[in-house]
């Protein structure tokens, strides 16, 4: 029997590749580089970083709703993808600026000293002159874009190796990857770990090479690039769970131990599937920070991680589009609510202002939505196109007594 | 108040406001001495000046206030024979002690030998003197700067009838002796007499004493205390560090740096080269080096010094550290003392630090112990936990602000937080966590929500700025044991807290009817629910109880932290880690992760002080190693529960 090919099989993929290619295309027809200048650049800016945390979103879902790994750790490899491309970013630039300033000089410096201009330039904030180690090859381009999916996924095959082999799973995990995040967000804090400390990478917008291009433009290229990979890592995430590969991963989520006793290496597809999702996380930070301009360690705050979590079950978990949904609409929320521009409400006694009680409501909207609506988002999908969980009249799911319950799997 | 006080009350505030004007009595004996000596005080001379100061001093306070002003170059002749003390703008009669207006006069510049035989008269006359407050501040004034002739006055004076003052004046002549005695067997019997001792006061006699310094020199220094000698290139002297040295002693040439060859080579540029080479080919260290030897070969630039006769210079020389202090057998006895107190010393820290980590342990006990009971029943992290962390310590600094009595608002506060986090927990139990059974992953992120809901609510309710939470006055203050170990109170209170608790703890789950039904719970929920008890309303008791003691353990912490709305996230992951490490099978797994974060912590950042971020790197690493042996803490869940 042949089979159908992926698209074929899950319509929903072209509907979010057509959605995404509309959108794209909306916007830059109405940015002001290309088009009629209604969307601002910080806006078209606002748009693609966006784009970027749906891509983070979608490799949160891989993790989270196919595979049943709350990882808390995410934003550590969406960092330090940001990291990677940041060295070569903030050294090419200041490299350039150092080289015009030393060519007022009589004699033309030596590479030498052209690295102790760089290095006082980059360093002098902590008080250092040397180029630390890490950035043996901040001066290579092929090398920094290498390691950014070589440095989260290395992280990412260590951790998960050593935590999947003890079989730490659950609750236990999720802390496990959060205190990775925490220990590595502490580590870049201090001074002489080679990052800058607290000041991080600023200056990411400027890209060397491109100085005559403007912001305007470039802005809307990064639109274009966020836009495409977010479309291929789609693509390949649709790929990854449709097929044997990904009905074992969703049997793994669903009864780790059974899926063991029946003969899968567990542990081998957790780490694939950790590995690259932690890697296309990368992919989304790499892409991210150009835009926000600045990254410093107070990205991998844990908190930050929580909130992709947030918005992978806002989405929908379990549904790659549901967790797009879920990253676009909350963050382009919660920016338009803290950005100061939500109405306040006038109570006769009170007056509630966005800014102070935008965490608030998303916090009761979040337990709302666990509690009531697991589903989250793409459950509405769901209910659309009729898909309902069959009706068993309260059986168990399964032959044996562990099996689930009926009202147990609706979760 | 009645009219007739008010006149009353007016004269005497005139009075007192009189008696700063009113002339000193004057001093007669005192009087007759300086008209009998005027040309000793005048010109005096260090051998003759001792039975006039003498004299001096015997007459009483106003004598003592000239000496003093003698000493300290502060006292004047007038035109018309009186001596006078001078005080910034103000001029005394030293005799009468009346203010001396419009005068100028001749100041006394008593020679420095003169001014040590003043002071030590003066110290022996202040130690000697029946005010205990006195004496004690003479000899604060003789530790803070002594001379050889303190030490003189000091072993002079009859002993002081207070013991304690005795046995400082001990000391510190003991500690003089070592400085500046001229006698090196008295000086190395009072360093061997202190051998061990590790007060501050004994480590800076020592430090001066063994201070060295390097040196560069074809033969052994004559009659100088060698420390060691030195070869270079070792960690001691590295090769460069002993070129500079021969460099400061003016032995050798300097050698060319870069910055330097590249300005010589700038301002040689004739026709865009340097000795032949292009300027655009500088960029090449080599290039610079042979256009540089080119200048040379031209005699344009002086010859710098070599790689070979740096070499040359410096096998030359023989280096060694030598001591300031001359005599050998003194620094001996000062090493041997400096090792047995740095032995000591190490000791001592090593107890200050057990201290300092049993006191971060109870504060991870008190945090983690309700995650680790609700996690332990339900098999639900409370991600809230942290938030009911900040809310007790919000209810101390409420209850703060209606009680004053701050002994009384703590006793008021430490049960109303416990009632307010109970009531939250047992409320965030019934809404979100029952609903949630059997999926810890969402009750996680549920729990997460109310945690940022709640935090922002008390930004909301009591601003982003840090609240005091202020120590009643007998938990202010620190236990010192001496110079090295002290522990502040609070934290002594704190451990007190966590053991009431841990002991509160066990009372409860050993004796208790719901100890029992908790413990049954923990082990088989279908089990238990057979056997007629109710999981439901246990997990909800067990949710009051954790959430109560983290509010607890909010006043605790609120009492030497800020009380931010932040406070509770600074403590989850370590009270995360806590339960990790220590595992839920019971409150002892608890204790032991708590203790073993808490002394991990504290000897990792012991290593390096100064970096407490990387000690905490260091120990989430060491917790992820430690789950890869222990995957399931220190203490594990046993029976069915653990399956599961």
């Amino acid at each position: 029997m042949t089979r159908k090919p992926l698209i074929l099989r899950n319509p929903s993929i072209l509907i979010v590749l057509a959605v995404l290619a509309g959108f794209t295309l909306t916007v830059t027809l109405l940015s002001q580089a290309y088009g009629s200048g209604v969307i601002p650049t910080s806006m078209v800016k606002v748009l693609g970083k966006t784009l970027c945390l749906a891509l983070a979103a979608v490799a949160m879902d891989l993790v989270w709703g196919y595979l049943g790994i709350l990882s808390l750790g995410q934003m550590a490899f969406f960092a330090l993808g940001g990291y990677m491309i940041g060295q070569w970013l903030m050294y090419a630039r200041t490299e350039a600026i150092v080289a015009a300033s030393m060519a007022q000089n009589p004699i033309p410096p030596t590479p030498a000293e052209l690295q102790t201009g760089v290095a006082n330039q980059i360093f002098g904030v902590v008080g250092s002159s040397d180029l630390p180690l890490v950035w043996s090859f901040a001066h290579s381009l092929p090398i920094q874009l290498a390691l950014v999916v070589l440095v989260p996924g290395v992280l990412a095959l260590v951790f998960g190796w050593l935590a999947f082999r003890s079989r730490v799973n659950g609750v236990y995990l999720s802390i496990l990857t959060q205190a990775m995040t925490l220990a590595l967000a502490l580590w870049l804090f201090q001074n002489d770990s080679g990052f800058r400390g607290n000041n991080g990478l600023s200056g990411l917008q400027n890209i060397p090479g491109l100085e005559g291009v403007g912001q305007a433009r470039l802005s809307v290229w990064f639109l274009w690039a966020s836009a495409l990979a977010l479309g291929l890592a789609y693509l390949l995430a649709a790929w990854v769970i449709s097929g044997k590969f990904g009905s074992v991963v969703r049997a793994i989520r669903d009864d780790e131990t059974r899926v063991r006793f029946l003969g899968y290496p567990v542990e081998g597809f957790k780490l694939a599937v950790f590995t690259l999702a932690a890697m296309m996380t990368a992919i989304a930070g790499a892409l991210y920070y150009p835009q926000a301009g600045i990254i410093n360690p107070a990205e991998l705050a844990p908190i930050a991680s929580i909130y992709l979590a947030v918005w992978v079950a806002i989405g929908g978990r379990g549904r790659l589009y549901g967790a797009i949904i879920g990253a676009v609409v909350v963050s382009l929320l919660s920016s338009w609510f803290t950005g100061g521009r939500a109405p306040a409400i006038e109570l006769p006694f009170y007056s509630v202002n966005w800014v102070d009680w935008w965490q608030v409501l998303l916090g009761v909207a979040f337990v709302l939505v666990t509690l009531f609506a697991p589903r989250g988002i793409a459950g509405i999908v769901d209910w659309l196109g009729g898909v309902m969980p069959p009706r068993r009249h309260g059986r168990d799911l399964g032959p044996d007594q562990g099996a689930l319950q009926e009202q147990e799997a609706k979760a | 108040m009645t009219h007739a006080t008010r006149p009353l009350i007016a004269a005497l505030v005139a009075f007192l406001l009189l008696i700063p004007a009113l002339p000193a009595r004057a001093n007669d004996a005192l009087r007759a001495v300086v008209a009998q000596n005027m040309d000793q005080i005048e010109k005096p001379s260090r051998r003759t000046v001792g039975p006039l100061i003498d004299q001096i001093a015997a007459t009483g306070a106003e004598g003592v206030a000239l000496l003093g002003a003698w000493a300290d170059r502060r006292l004047g002749l007038s035109t018309d024979g009186r001596v006078l003390i001078v005080d910034g703008d103000n001029v005394t009669d030293a005799v009468t002690g009346a203010p001396v207006p419009g005068a100028d006069p001749k100041m006394l510049r008593p020679n420095s030998g003169v001014r040590g035989v003043i002071e030590s008269a003066l110290v022996a006359s202040q130690i000697s003197d029946p005010d205990p407050a006195i004496r004690s501040a003479a000899l604060d004034s003789i530790a803070r700067s002594g001379t050889a002739d303190h030490l003189a006055a000091l072993t002079a004076t009859a002993a002081d009838p207070d013991p304690t003052l005795q046995a400082r004046r001990d000391r510190l002549r003991t500690l003089l002796t070592i400085q500046h005695d001229d006698d090196s067997a008295t000086r190395i019997a009072a360093i061997e007499s202190l051998g061990g001792d590790v007060g501050l006061d004994f480590r800076a006699v020592l430090n001066p004493l063994l201070s060295m310094r390097q040196i560069a020199a074809t033969a052994p220094p004559e009659g100088a205390n060698i420390a060691r000698e030195l070869s270079p290139g070792d960690d001691a002297l590295s090769r460069d560090a002993a070129y500079d040295l021969l460099k400061a002693q003016g032995i050798a040439q300097p050698r060319l740096t870069a910055d330097a060859q590249r300005d010589a080579l700038a301002a040689h540029i004739a026709d865009g080269t340097v000795g032949g080479i292009p300027v655009a080919d500088l960029s090449d260290p080599a290039a610079r080096d042979s256009a540089y030897k080119a200048l040379e070969a031209a005699g344009q630039v002086t010859p710098a010094a070599t790689e070979a006769e740096a070499q040359a210079a410096i096998d030359a020389h023989r280096f060694y550290e030598v001591y300031a202090e001359p005599d050998s057998a003194v620094t001996d006895a000062a090493t041997a003392a400096q090792r047995s107190a740095q032995t000591r010393l190490l000791a001592m820290r090593g107890v200050d630090l057990g201290l300092d980590a049993l006191s971060l342990a109870s504060i991870y006990f008190l945090a983690a112990i309700g995650l680790a009971i609700t996690f332990g029943v339900m098999g639900v992290i409370n991600m809230a936990h942290g938030e009911f962390i900040m809310m007790g310590a919000y209810t101390g600094y409420v209850v703060q602000g209606l009680i004053s009595d701050r002994t009384l608002s703590l006793i008021v506060a430490l049960p109303a937080a416990f009632a307010v986090t109970f009531i939250a927990g047992v409320a965030l139990y019934r809404l979100v966590i029952r609903h949630l059974a059997k999926r810890p992953l969402e009750t996680l992120l549920a729990t997460f929500g109310v945690s940022i809901a709640l935090q922002q609510l008390a930004k909301n309710i009591f601003g982003t700025q840090a609240r005091p939470l202020t120590a009643p006055g007998w938990l202010e203050g620190a236990i010192t044991v001496n110079d090295v170990i002290s522990i502040s109170t609070i934290r002594v209170a704190i451990f007190v807290l966590a053991v009431l608790f841990l002991g509160l703890f066990l009372f409860i789950m050993k004796r208790t009817r719901l100890g029992l039904e908790v413990r049954a719970v923990t082990q088989n929920p279908g089990m238990a629910a057979s056997m007629g008890i109710n999981p439901d309303r246990i997990a909800m008791m067990t949710f009051g109880l954790g959430s109560g003691i983290a509010g607890i353990a909010g006043v605790a912490i609120g009492l030497f932290a800020q009380v931010t709305s932040e406070l509770g996230q600074q403590y989850i992951v370590q009270s995360f880690m806590t339960v990790v490490v220590g595992g839920v099978g019971n409150i002892w797994g608890t204790l032991a992760g708590a203790g073993l974060i808490g002394v991990l912590s504290k000897v990792i950042e012991s290593f390096n002080p100064s970096n407490t971020l990387a000690a905490q790197t260091f120990m989430i690493l060491f917790i992820v190693i430690f789950i890869q042996f222990r995957p399931r803490g220190i203490i594990p869940q046993r029976g069915r529960a653990a399956e599961a």
